[in-house]
């Protein structure tokens, strides 16, 4: 059995917008588009088993207020953060620029965090988050994964305290496998989809 | 027939004068004479518009409106659309001649009706297509600019169908603001006949307000601390917004609704923070003003 149960799956968020029946426009604005588009990436991962991966694209998205940064980022994420039997996990890309504001206030606002790429192979943590889930996510991005602790064995070089892995994985900004307890930067598990 | 004298200027200056008139109307026809008017700027054709709309309420017969005698005035009308948007308000005495192109002017937003989601998304798309030009070459702002005034743009229009529960009109221009500031400025106004703040906020949030509760308590808990009638804290987050990236680009921002009227001020501005005790108003009236960067 692999040690990574999930498959990533890209979502572009361009191409759900088109198809939404709400929408004959480009721009992801006003509340019921959002909840619209939000609701197809629902629909998208309902069939995905018990826990999922997904790369949220807005590259192709011209303008994105803050309504629907709302719905398609803070809510999305909040609903998954439910007790619920699917777990989910995201990675938002094309969080450039022109969205970041809009994608940074709806997270801190509802006290979120979530995994963005904010300009071409550069991933942030975005949203409300304290020192140490930086420093701790930032180790992990680094290292790309780190092992579960074993008892007697020394602990893995640079590795971030196990308290705030535990942190960042209750917050779905880091996947902790539930074969080998290792816990994966979203970003490193995503790579194969950029 | 009753007659409502048009000021000779009418922009965000003059409309609260303007608006206390209009709200003193009975049920009585009335003839909007605007034969007078030498200058009107987005909020003024807006402002026209809302009141005729308050004006003909509970009225079998829209009121009249007499357009400008100045050729100037009524061309500039017409490039704004002021006339389509018109006919569906007032009876229009003849003299509103053609829509003239608007292509090179400094239009950035033609009077465009809120009723539905469909039209913000028109908005923004307009906007998008022709904003950033002028943005650019009249404010100095970065290309990026015209992002977050779509962004804008279409939380202000959202304003009007989400909490006013009825219909608005929006409109931008540039100006070249010489006197009064020495840069070029962009004017948008926002307005709508709907139930106000403080018809909006009341049933979730008055009680904890008390005697106090009024036009200038709704507007500040929503202008001020991003309250909202609806319970989901996503919400409210709009005007908070629109606040931040204003005061980004050292513009202004202010509200009526009812009886007050609050403001975000930059420092260029001399308009009070606050007004109260107007005469009461239907919905709620947004006007921005962004300038030009110095230097």
């Amino acid at each position: 059995m692999t040690d990574l149960p999930v498959d990533p799956i890209a979502i572009d968020v361009g191409q759900v917008l088109q198809h939404t029946e709400t929408s004959l426009y480009a721009q992801l604005v006003t509340r019921p588009t959002g909840r619209a588009v939000r609701m197809a990436i629902e629909t998208r991962l309902h069939g995905a088993g018990p826990r999922s991966l997904s790369l949220i694209d807005f590259s192709e998205v011209a303008i994105l207020d803050f309504s629907c940064a709302d719905e398609v980022v803070a809510k999305l994420i909040q609903r998954y953060l439910e007790p619920d039997p699917h777990e989910a996990f995201f990675v938002f890309r094309g969080v450039h620029e022109p969205h970041r504001d809009q994608v940074e206030y709806v997270l801190e606002r509802q006290g979120l965090l979530a995994v963005a790429e904010t300009a071409p192979d550069t991933f942030e943590l975005l949203g409300e988050r304290s020192g140490e889930e930086e420093r701790a996510w930032r180790d992990l991005e680094r290292l790309g994964y780190v092992p579960a602790p074993e008892p007697g064995s020394a602990a893995f070089p640079d590795a971030p305290e196990p308290v705030w892995l535990d942190a960042l994985v209750r917050r779905r900004v880091a996947f902790r496998s539930p074969v080998s307890g290792r816990v994966h930067a979203l970003s490193h598990l995503v790579q194969h989809l950029l | 027939m009753k007659v409502v004298s048009v000021p000779g200027s009418l922009d965000q200056q003059t409309v609260d004068g303007f608006f206390d008139e209009v709200s003193r109307l009975d049920a009585e026809r009335t003839l909007f004479d605007a034969r007078h008017v030498r200058w009107v700027d987005p909020n003024g054709m807006v402002a026209l518009l809302v009141a005729g709309a308050v004006a003909g309420r509970g009225s079998e017969e829209r009121p009249r409106l007499e357009p400008p005698e100045s050729a100037d005035v009524t061309g500039y009308l017409a490039r704004m659309g002021f006339f389509e948007q018109a006919q569906e308000v007032f009876e229009v005495s003849k003299r509103s001649g053609r829509r003239p192109s608007a292509g090179g002017s400094d239009v950035l937003l033609e009077i465009t009706r809120i009723a539905a989601n469909a039209d913000v998304h028109a908005v923004v798309d307009r906007v998008q297509r022709g904003a950033g030009e002028i943005l650019s070459s009249r404010l100095g702002y970065p290309p990026s600019a015209v992002v977050q005034f779509s962004v804008i743009l279409s939380e202000v229009c959202q304003n009007i169908l989400e909490h006013s529960e009825s219909e608005g009109w929006v409109a931008a221009q540039a100006y070249n603001w010489a006197r009064r500031l020495g840069r070029y400025v962009v004017v948008i106004s926002v307005m709508d006949v709907g139930r106000g703040f403080r018809g909006s906020l009341g049933d979730q949030h008055s009680a904890r307000y008390g005697d106090r509760w009024g036009d200038a308590t709704a507007l500040e808990a929503a202008f001020l601390h991003g309250l909202t009638r609806f319970p989901d804290s996503g919400r409210g987050q709009g005007i908070q917004q629109m606040r931040r990236q204003v005061q980004r680009w050292n513009g202004s921002i202010s509200v009526r609704s009812g009886t007050a009227r609050i403001a975000q001020v930059p420092s260029w501005d001399d308009s009070p923070p606050m007004v109260e005790h107007l005469a009461p108003f239907p919905g709620a009236q947004i006007g921005i003003v962004l300038p030009a960067k110095e230097g």
